[in-house]
């Protein structure tokens, strides 16, 4: 494989990575596209806080003998409406969140346990794809699927975009033009939670950060401009899973997690070393207004 | 002149305690009216109940000839506030491009393929930002503009709809007192260039006391409206709060009200 062009047909030829792709491109568009709201809304904890879910409700799908995916999802927009429900966007406090999911990834360990006893096959393979990913493992109905809903998701965040930006810069100003604000906040940890679901089974419960605030992050330090932000952050996210999946199947003993992870973090420290060194031109250049 | 808002003997509840009642007042069209007041008296409130935020617990309530909520698009509002976060990376203009198509569903299609309505959109955008005079910093992002300039891209989002009431919630209370005295000229030139009624619950009068019409001045549950040399005197005051107030004229003319019951509308 001295020859990249010979190794990256070589690489597309394979069915696991064709199937990695499918699902692996979807899933980073997705987490991309909402973690941007996430970022903008000052919600990554409570992000954080769903994965640790998504881990909890997986084990317990598994523990209860029912598909895994029906147990992240079921469990991740569960909690992520009544977290939404509860909170309103800054009420939720730290310390109750940090607390309550401590609890809920002590839960997962928990059904892990009641999985392992109780379970034929019981192992802890299942355990470990949770909390880190197996997306070059995924079957191709499973990458179809996990595409699909997340097809579904990015279209329903479209729908629910222009609303949400306005309620998360100015959710007064916005609940008296008649935008439903306290269905939004809700709706949006809904999708947060099947996005943390989705982000599972391609990079694991533990690793969703990397694909769900860091290119997100990364675009707002990039451009002002909301609708581009938008847009850069699922690109970057894309990018960061293509060259993670490229670099894993190049470095075989590489796990592809640990590259996905790597290229976004690198991303992100890269996009806040060029935006502050060149932060003062970055902030005169902007001066005039060009809707 | 017809009458943009008109309460009668209205009253508001929040959580079962009464914040005013038997409150009757007119506003008519292009008035520049304030609402003083000492603090917690319910100054918000009423403007929240303008926008069929917080409903009346009694009394009825006509804005711009229809029933408070029904209205909102023809209102121009302005919450009381904090800052935008400095970290808030989104430029001016993007701010008060929301107030005009926020509330639609979906995302706005990209420059070209927005077509004619993109482009008035844009122009309107333009217009708005002109007239307050933020066409400086309207492409910065909102968390690196001062208070003044922020003030003004709001006032900006809360006029692109052309609207014919503006709902102002301290808009001077985060201010230096020379973006004050600008940013009250700014709605006084707007409240009589567009022909807005203007709304303004204001913490200290002496910044907009030359350009008022009206003066709504809130306690002890109750409102007393007219001209503010007819309100803001000793014996309207004290008959309004059944206590002696006086009310003392400094050397510049400005106002000051002395004896309030509320400590806390002294030392702010």
């Amino acid at each position: 494989m001295s020859d990249p062009i010979t190794g990256l047909a070589h690489m597309l030829g394979q069915p696991f990575i064709q199937h990695a792709l499918v699902a692996g491109t979807s899933i980073a568009l997705l987490s991309g596209l909402v973690g941007y709201f996430v970022v903008l809304r000052g919600q990554v904890f409570a992000g954080d806080a769903l994965s640790h879910v998504a881990y909890a409700g997986a084990l317990a799908a598994l523990a209860a003998g029912v598909d895994l995916r029906f147990g992240l999802f079921a469990a991740t927009i569960a909690v992520g409406l009544v977290l939404g429900l509860l909170g309103g966007r800054r009420a939720a406090d730290d310390v109750v969140i940090g607390t309550a999911f401590a609890w809920v990834l002590g839960l997962g360990v928990f059904f892990l346990a009641i999985y392992t006893t109780h379970s034929a096959t019981g192992n802890s393979a299942a355990n470990v794809n949770v909390l880190f990913g197996s997306i070059l493992g995924i079957s191709a109905s499973a990458a179809s699927t996990a595409a699909w809903i997340a097809v579904g998701l990015i279209a329903l965040l479209l729908v629910l975009a222009r609303p949400l930006l306005f309620a998360s810069l100015d959710p007064d100003v916005a609940r008296a033009s008649g935008v439903p604000v306290r269905l939004l906040g809700p709706l949006f940890l809904a999708i947060v939670g099947a996005t943390a679901a989705e982000a599972s089974q391609a990079i694991g419960a533990l690793l969703l950060f990397g694909l769900l605030a860091a290119p997100p992050a990364a675009a707002q330090r990039l451009t002002d401009r909301p609708w581009r932000g938008f847009v850069l952050s699922g690109l970057l996210s894309v990018l960061c899973l293509w060259i993670g999946v490229c670099v894993a199947y190049a470095a075989p003993k590489l796990p592809v997690s640990f590259t996905i992870m790597t290229t976004s973090t690198v991303l992100y420290a890269g996009v806040v070393l060029v935006t502050t060194v060149r932060w003062p031109a970055f902030s005169r250049r902007g001066g005039a207004a060009r809707p | 002149m017809s009458a943009v808002l008109e309460l009668d003997r209205a009253a508001v509840a929040v959580a079962g305690r009464t914040i005013w009642s038997g409150v009757s007042l007119q506003v008519q069209a292009g008035e520049f009216v304030a609402i003083l007041g000492p603090n917690g008296v319910g100054k918000s409130t009423l403007l929240k109940a303008v926008l069929g935020l917080t409903p009346l617990s009694g009394g009825a309530m006509t804005v711009l000839g229809d029933r408070p909520g029904h209205v909102n698009g023809r209102i121009g509002y302005l919450p009381q506030r904090r800052a935008f976060d400095p970290n808030t990376r989104v430029r001016g203009v993007d701010i008060v491009r929301l107030g005009l198509d926020g509330d639609r569903w979906g995302v706005p299609l990209p420059g070209r393929l927005a077509g004619s309505a993109g482009r008035r959109a844009r122009e309107r955008v333009e217009e708005v930002i002109a007239l307050v005079g933020a066409g400086a910093y309207a492409g910065r992002p909102i968390g690196q503009c001062s208070g003044g300039e922020q003030q003004r891209l709001l006032i900006a989002q809360a006029l692109i709809r052309g609207p014919e009431l503006l709902v102002l919630d301290e808009p001077l209370d985060s201010l230096d007192v020379t973006n004050q005295a600008s940013v009250s000229a700014l709605i006084r030139d707007v409240c009589r260039s567009q022909n807005v009624a203007v709304l303004l619950v204001a913490h200290d009068v002496n910044p907009i006391l030359p350009y008022l019409d009206q003066v709504i001045y809130l306690a002890h549950g109750g409102a007393v409206m007219g001209p503010p040399e007819e309100v803001i005197t000793a014996d309207t005051l004290t008959m309004l709060y059944g206590t002696p107030i006086d009310v003392l004229r400094d050397r510049a003319g400005r106002l000051v009200v002395v004896g309030q019951p509320d400590a806390h509308a002294e030392h702010r």
